[in-house]
């Protein structure tokens, strides 16, 4: 066998392989650990960079214009039949890479920032648990599957918050996000049962194929949106994500911020794959005036995104806690994510549905990123101060002068800030939005003003003014903590000096999968 | 490969253009005229002088680790002026999670009044 027969043997099997690598080596970190801690965290990260290889592979792939299935089960369709199939296009390719990046992220900056706790090969293998799980929901093309994914990174999310657990505050924390996630859960196995019952499938193509929009699928259809949006932390289904996000350790907030995008991602499998062949359909005419599915689901979405939006702009420009501020700075990001999809979808089938649509998607990497690092930076004083606070901070500028330029970059990024990544997403999402409504992106442009001014009170009370006594010792933080943040710094400047060639090669083809369900479900219906 | 005339491409949003490499170069030209003008600055200025101390009505200067404004400080007016915004949404975030489940329950039967009506 030839390196470029290999490499195709390789392809033909990622998909199954980006998430039984981290599965497979969760379950061997405890046997690892045994030898000792270095050759343990090497081996995280090594699993963690095969994944992300297999990752980059199959995207190269399924950007050039392939979907690709791979079926887990039996090959023929006899009786009794028990097969899975993973389906992956634009839209499940865009979210791997983001999911693979943070889990390199994060594994790289725990290694120094949880040096020093106990339990850690438990904290590891949850790590890689939660990356599996988090994999599997995207890549994943069934629905029962994608139920089965959400489950798994639920329960290791739940025990990495409370990880913490000499901190009431964390095991408060893990209790509250496991309870709603679970009714979550319960809420969404509920709506694949309705969908079961009636079409006597799980594959999603399948359903999307013979989805016929009875009273039934609108009922499984308002369930799926509502419990994968308040797993996704839309208002006013937020208030579980501060608490979590605030309480958990930095490195598992950064894959707290893939877990929740997971679940936006599931919202927009939902409308625009499982539904996507109704959405032309006239509901009702009132006055002369058609509202078709597309329209009103666009609605719902767009009015939730600017409470979203709103909500969670106030509510961080009044925290003090650090972490908690950029969890609710966080919120009101994944509204100008539904707000940019919610608006495509209103204006389905034109120019202005597409740029929003890549607006949209490019501010889910955008965000990870951007929000992902300002957490790290929050990690990072934490570990240097032992202060979550911003009362007790100051000066820190000149202790810390690497993480200070790092909280700068994530500012300016999540700001939405020339020339920096947050800029050209959020100027593709203004300019469709204005089109729809003039007045939702003045309150868009607004709000990311004011997200501005939420992290300036962050700089001038934490890194600005005298030094503080209490932290006159302060010291930079240690060396992996630093390429963790570095690594998602040079994403981010790339992102936002090359935009035009990011939107092209990844977010386009993320776009097309989400604009039109046909090349999807015959790709599949071809297999089955 | 990716050829150097791909990554300078200009992106284009739909109706707009946006370089960022070209708003850089502009930046950058603007910092240097600032700096030049700089130059021509006033040149009596003296470190470590009355001139350089501030004035607080005739109240004398605090030590510099309690000038720090705290995060609580900052904002004030804003948050003074919109105590009742906060008013209402500090009552939502109750930390209950049974409350959490409340609003999601509330959501979906909005939710299910929109869809099932219309």
């Amino acid at each position: 066998m030839n390196i470029e027969q290999i490499l195709d043997t390789l392809l033909r099997h990622s998909p199954a392989l980006i998430v039984a690598i981290p599965l497979l080596g969760a379950f061997l970190t405890p046997l690892i650990s045994k030898i000792n801690d270095k050759v343990r965290n090497v081996f995280v990260i090594l699993t963690i960079l095969a994944t992300n290889f297999f990752i980059f592979l199959l995207a190269s792939d399924v950007f050039a214009g392939n979907i690709h299935t791979y079926v887990f089960g039996a090959k023929n369709l006899s009786i009794p039949v028990v097969r899975i199939l993973f389906e992956v296009d634009g839209l499940s390719a865009f979210m791997a890479i983001i999911a693979g990046i943070l889990s390199l992220a994060a594994v790289i900056y725990s290694w120094s920032f949880m040096k020093e706790n106990t339990g850690l090969n438990k904290f590891y293998t949850l790590m890689l648990l939660m990356t599996a799980g988090m994999l599997g929901m995207m890549l994943t093309g069934d629905m029962f599957n994608f139920f089965v994914f959400l489950e798994i990174t639920s329960i290791a999310s739940c025990a990495l918050i409370a990880f913490w657990t000499n901190k009431g505050k964390a095991v408060e924390a893990g209790f509250k996000y496991i309870a709603i996630s679970a009714i979550g859960a319960l809420f969404v196995l509920f709506a694949i049962a309705l969908l079961y019952a009636q079409y006597d499938a799980l594959n999603i193509a399948v359903l999307a194929n013979n989805i016929q929009y009875t009273f039934l699928d609108k009922i499984a259809l308002v369930i799926l949106i509502a419990a994968l949006a308040m797993k996704a932390g839309i208002v006013p289904m937020h208030m579980w994500l501060p608490d979590a996000y605030g309480r958990a350790p930095a490195s598992v907030t950064l894959l707290l911020v893939g877990a929740t995008q997971a679940s936006l991602y599931g919202v927009f499998r939902v409308c625009f794959t499982l539904y996507g062949s109704q959405l032309n359909s006239t509901l009702r005419n009132i006055s002369g005036t058609t509202i078709t599915l597309n329209s009103l689901l666009g609605t719902i979405i767009v009015i939730l995104a600017i409470v979203t939006i709103l909500i969670g702009v106030m509510m961080a420009l009044k925290q003090i806690d650090f972490k908690r501020m950029i969890a609710y700075a966080a919120v009101a990001e994944i509204g100008y994510m539904f707000l940019a999809v919610g608006a495509g979808l209103t204006t389905l089938g034109t120019a202005v549905s597409m740029n929003a649509l890549k607006g949209g998607i490019f501010h889910i990497i955008n965000d990870a990123l951007d929000v992902g690092l300002l957490f790290l930076v929050a990690g990072a004083i934490y570990y240097a101060t032992k202060q979550t606070s911003l009362n007790n901070m100051g000066g820190l500028a000149r202790n810390m002068k690497y993480t200070t330029v790092f909280f700068l970059i994530g500012l300016l990024a999540v700001a939405g800030m020339p020339p920096m990544n947050g800029f050209a997403s959020k100027i593709l999402i203004y300019e469709s939005v204005y089109q729809v409504n003039p007045v939702l992106s003045i309150v868009a442009i607004l709000c990311s003003i004011l997200l501005l001014a939420v992290f300036i009170k962050v700089f001038h009370s934490a890194f600005l003014g005298p030094e503080q006594p209490d932290l006159k010792d302060v010291k930079e933080v240690p060396k992996s903590m630093l390429i963790a943040m570095g690594l998602i710094s040079c994403i981010i400047i790339f992102f936002g000096l090359f935009p035009e060639l990011v939107v092209n090669n990844i977010v386009q083809p993320a776009a097309n999968a989400l604009a039109s369900n046909t090349s999807y479900i015959s790709q599949v219906m071809g297999v089955i | 490969m990716i050829s150097l005339d791909t990554l300078l491409e200009t992106f284009k949003t739909g109706s707009g253009l946006w370089n960022p490499l070209v708003w850089i170069t502009g930046m950058a030209i603007a910092f240097l005229i600032a700096y030049i003008l700089r130059g021509y600055g006033k040149k009596e200025y003296k470190e470590k002088t009355e001139q350089t101390k501030s004035f607080l009505s005739g109240n004398p200067e605090y030590e510099k680790e309690k000038m720090h404004i705290k995060g609580s400080n900052l904002y004030w007016g804003f948050m003074e002026s919109l105590k009742w915004f906060y008013k209402i949404f500090n009552k939502m975030h109750t930390g209950n999670v049974t409350d959490y489940v409340l609003w999601f329950v509330i959501v979906m039967g909005i939710l299910f009044l929109l869809v099932g009506v219309i």
